[in-house]
């Protein structure tokens, strides 16, 4: 199928095809990861059939198992329509299963044909997913290519776009000599340039008139000279007076193809695929304006994995909220980490994380000696959230209020700002059975997304991820993503720091590192007045907290003693009013009890 | 500098013939023109009065299609060379890759060559670029007129090229020397592309 003699070997570099033979050559060495598709474009006659065949040579050289396949669209087509017209277009299909590398000539008639379309864009997808490479050859660019469908016509581009311009005058005595070389041919010095003076720039014919030269020299037994060529030649294309346009365009051809780096012409071809598919490219913009020479593919795969982030990203956003469809944060690398937030935002707005519970207030908690310090504290947290103390960890025993505390700062702090805060208030056992299930359903990113945005986290009875390995190191990236970003975090638990038997020691250090406060259980007032410290462990004793209150409203002033509590309704909430509990009675002898009347 | 943008694989160089009045350098405008086929060349802007002289300036546009993958285009002005017309020179002179300084090589128009020469470094120095960065190259135009009218290229470039720049005797009305400065100029432009510091002219 490949021509044997067409290699690299045989191919003459000059400033006309060095751009493509590099890039032909990067993708024998690796196929399938550099540029795939490579598309070669050229006039007829210019060496595409031989580059796609030298791909094929060093590919299979390089790697023996691999399969290489070359055909020209004709067969392509001819393939397709043998096999459908025989029922079986399913072998078509399998035809292709096992080629590594397809090198497709003459794509240029793909042209108006519809079917034969859908079935190479078929075929395409099929081999790009699958990372096995493409090469193909065509008379002309692909936008040129007329009637191709637009989805067709992105894949084609999609790759790298390489032209072979027409040889310069040294090229073609290179290309010339390389010929009577390679058949041990040889000519009366002068008579190769005379040839390749030449008007024809396509070497197919150029090879022609050397067998015509070299054919009369046999026969005529007499050795050719240069004043020879053109009557030989019948003078069809002999040169007219040198044509000075020509003659400059080609010397400045080749200080181009000098001047001009082979890596800024990759990274180019990069950044317009790129900015095609509407990205930003800033960054590799960059990278073209300097002067280092940076790795193209490396730079290109790091952006793609940016890109392909971003899409990501994108997704996720739209799934959430409609309205973020086009942001341009999700077209730009520079803005990923916005473009994470903003991902983030949307889906803890679409799914949010659990939320305090209505009615807990701060002021309702009993006021006493064992609990003074640490309402004083949370009430300067709530006033200036993130900067203070964080995070906040209160320990303390069943019963102590820690619950009611929890829900109060979380309902205190989810009112700033006229209410627009996202607070989240969950018990430790339940951010597990979450990540549990968002494991099981693979929605850990959409799990993670809805904490990461919060703007407090509070949790409750944390003792819970104790010896949790897995909850605790999600617990420990989402903590390190709020504390950098400066989101309160209040933490409660049944049991100091130090009972904790399997926490992980980053964790328990950035525990430390907030502000370790200790609550006692308030001594119980029954409806008569008399204190009925709660026995240990008699939890069923203790003051029951969890009932429902009326909404939250923040108070001017949230440690003022003189708020008054509004109480409410059918529910007996006494002992939880600090003016009507006093830890020691006094004692009544001195005091006028009135009668009431 | 030349504008390469390898985005959208462009390249784009502005030459500019500079030279005292009536010293040719439409004439190698023209001559160019002349040679390039039709769908390489733009239309030809000249702006002159009625006796031929360069009012503003010209411009010829050329495109040399795509090299190496770039669309290269290449856009060659002329100033007018009268002493008056300073501002349209500096306009003109702005942004420009390379300069033909095209000399006449009468004797009789040596001071104007000097002076010619001495403005456009004015100029350059005015827009703050460093003549010896530019590539600059030399013409002496009208060797075909008789010798006792003319200085030879040896006097002119004692005369003229302090700096040693490349020089070329011309006849710019025969063509002879046009393509060749021209060649050089943008091979000198387009080998600053390599080394984006300008390691000189």
């Amino acid at each position: 199928m490949l021509g044997g003699r067409y290699r690299f070997e045989s191919y003459v570099v000059g400033a006309s095809n060095r751009l493509a033979v590099s890039a032909a050559r990067a993708v024998a060495e690796a196929p399938g990861s550099v540029y795939n598709p490579l598309f070669v474009y050229s006039n007829s006659g210019l060496g595409k059939t031989h580059l796609l065949a030298a791909i094929g040579h060093h590919a299979v050289t390089l790697n023996p198992a691999l399969t290489v396949r070359y055909l020209t669209l004709e067969d392509f087509v001819e393939q397709l329509h043998g096999d459908i017209a025989s029922g079986q277009a399913d072998a078509f299909k399998r035809r292709y299963q096992g080629v590594g590398m397809l090198l497709l000539d003459d794509v240029q008639f793909l042209t108006g044909r519809v079917e034969t379309q859908s079935e190479v864009l078929r075929l395409f997808n099929a081999m790009q997913i699958s990372g096995r490479q493409i090469v193909m050859a065509s008379d002309r660019a692909p936008a040129e290519i007329a009637d191709v469908d637009e989805r067709l016509l992105t894949r084609l581009s999609g790759g790298l776009i390489v032209d072979i311009a027409a040889p310069d005058y040294e090229t073609r005595v290179a290309i010339l000599r390389h010929k009577c070389e390679s058949r041990s041919l040889e000519f009366v010095d002068g008579v190769i340039e005379e040839l390749a003076r030449s008007e024809t720039s396509n070497v197919r014919e150029l090879e022609g008139d050397l067998n015509r030269l070299l054919a009369h020299q046999s026969v005529t037994g007499t050795p050719l000279t240069p004043g020879d060529v053109w009557t030989v030649l019948g003078g069809r294309r002999a040169p007219s007076a040198p044509d000075e346009f020509e003659s400059f365009l080609t010397d400045i051809a080749s200080t181009v193809a000098r001047s001009v780096d082979a890596w800024r012409v990759r990274l180019g071809e990069r950044i317009a695929y790129w900015s095609g598919q509407g990205f930003r490219t800033a960054v590799l913009e960059q990278a073209l304006d300097a002067d280092d020479v940076p790795d193209v593919a490396e730079l290109d795969a790091s952006f793609a994995t940016v890109a392909e982030r971003l899409r990501g990203l994108e997704a996720e956003a739209i799934r959430a909220d409609a309205r973020l469809t086009g942001h341009p944060a999700f077209r730009d690398p520079d803005r990923l980490q916005e473009a994470e937030e903003l991902t983030m935002r949307a889906i803890a707005l679409a799914d949010p994380p659990p939320v305090p519970r209505a009615g807990f207030r701060l002021h309702d908690l009993v006021r006493w000696a064992g609990n003074s310090v640490v309402l004083q504290t949370v009430a300067g947290i709530i006033n200036d959230p993130g900067t203070r103390y964080n995070p906040v960890f209160v320990t303390g025993p069943a019963g102590a209020g820690k619950t009611h505390l929890a829900h109060a700062i979380g309902n205190a702090l989810a009112a700033r700002e006229r209410g627009s805060w996202t607070v989240a208030c969950v018990t430790g056992a339940a951010f597990m059975d979450e990540l549990i299930a968002a494991l099981q359903t693979g929605t850990v990113e959409r799990w993670r997304a809805r904490y990461r945005a919060v703007d407090a986290l509070i949790v409750d009875d944390i003792q819970a991820l104790d010896g949790k390995e897995r909850t605790q190191e999600e617990f420990f990236h989402l903590f390190n993503i709020l504390h950098r970003a400066g989101r309160q975090m209040v933490f409660t638990s049944d049991r100091p720091l130090d009972d904790f038997a399997g926490l992980e020691p980053r964790l328990r250090s950035r525990f430390e590192g907030g502000l370790v406060m200790e609550m006692t259980a308030p001594p119980v007032v029954d409806r008569t007045g008399r204190l009925t410290p709660v026995p240990d462990g008699d939890e069923a004793a203790a003051p029951n907290i969890d009932v429902p209150l009326p909404r939250y409203e923040p108070a001017e002033d949230l440690v003022s003693a003189e708020v008054v509590p509004v109480r409410p309704d059918g529910v007996d909430t006494f002992f939880l009013d600090p003016e009507k509990i006093v830890a020691e009675w006094p004692d009544v002898t001195g005091r006028v009890i009135e009668d009431w009347t | 500098m030349p504008v390469v943008n390898y985005a959208s694989r462009e390249l784009t160089c502005k030459i500019v013939y500079y030279g005292p009045g009536r010293s040719g350098k439409t004439t190698n405008l023209h001559y160019v023109y002349d040679r390039t086929p039709d769908a390489r060349r733009g239309s030809m802007v000249s702006l002159a009065t009625q006796n031929e002289r360069t009012l503003f300036f010209d411009f010829l546009p050329l495109d040399l299609g795509r090299i190496s993958g770039f669309a290269t285009r290449f856009q060659l002005y002329t100033v007018p060379g009268q002493i008056y017309y300073r501002s349209t020179r500096k306009l003109v002179l702005q942004g420009a890759d390379g300069i033909v300084f095209v000399a006449d090589s009468q004797r009789r128009q040596l001071d104007e060559n000097v002076q010619s020469l001495r403005d456009m470094h004015e100029v350059l120095a005015e827009q703050g670029v460093d003549a010896r960065s530019l590539p600059l190259v030399i013409q002496y135009n009208k060797q075909d007129l008789p010798p006792e009218l003319i200085h030879t290229p040896a006097e002119l470039e004692d005369a003229l090229n302090f700096r040693g720049v490349p020089s070329f005797p011309a006849d710019a009305l025969a063509g002879v020397g046009v393509f060749e400065t021209l060649r050089l100029v943008s091979q000198r432009v387009l080998t600053r592309l390599a080394s984006p510091a300008g390691a000189g002219a």
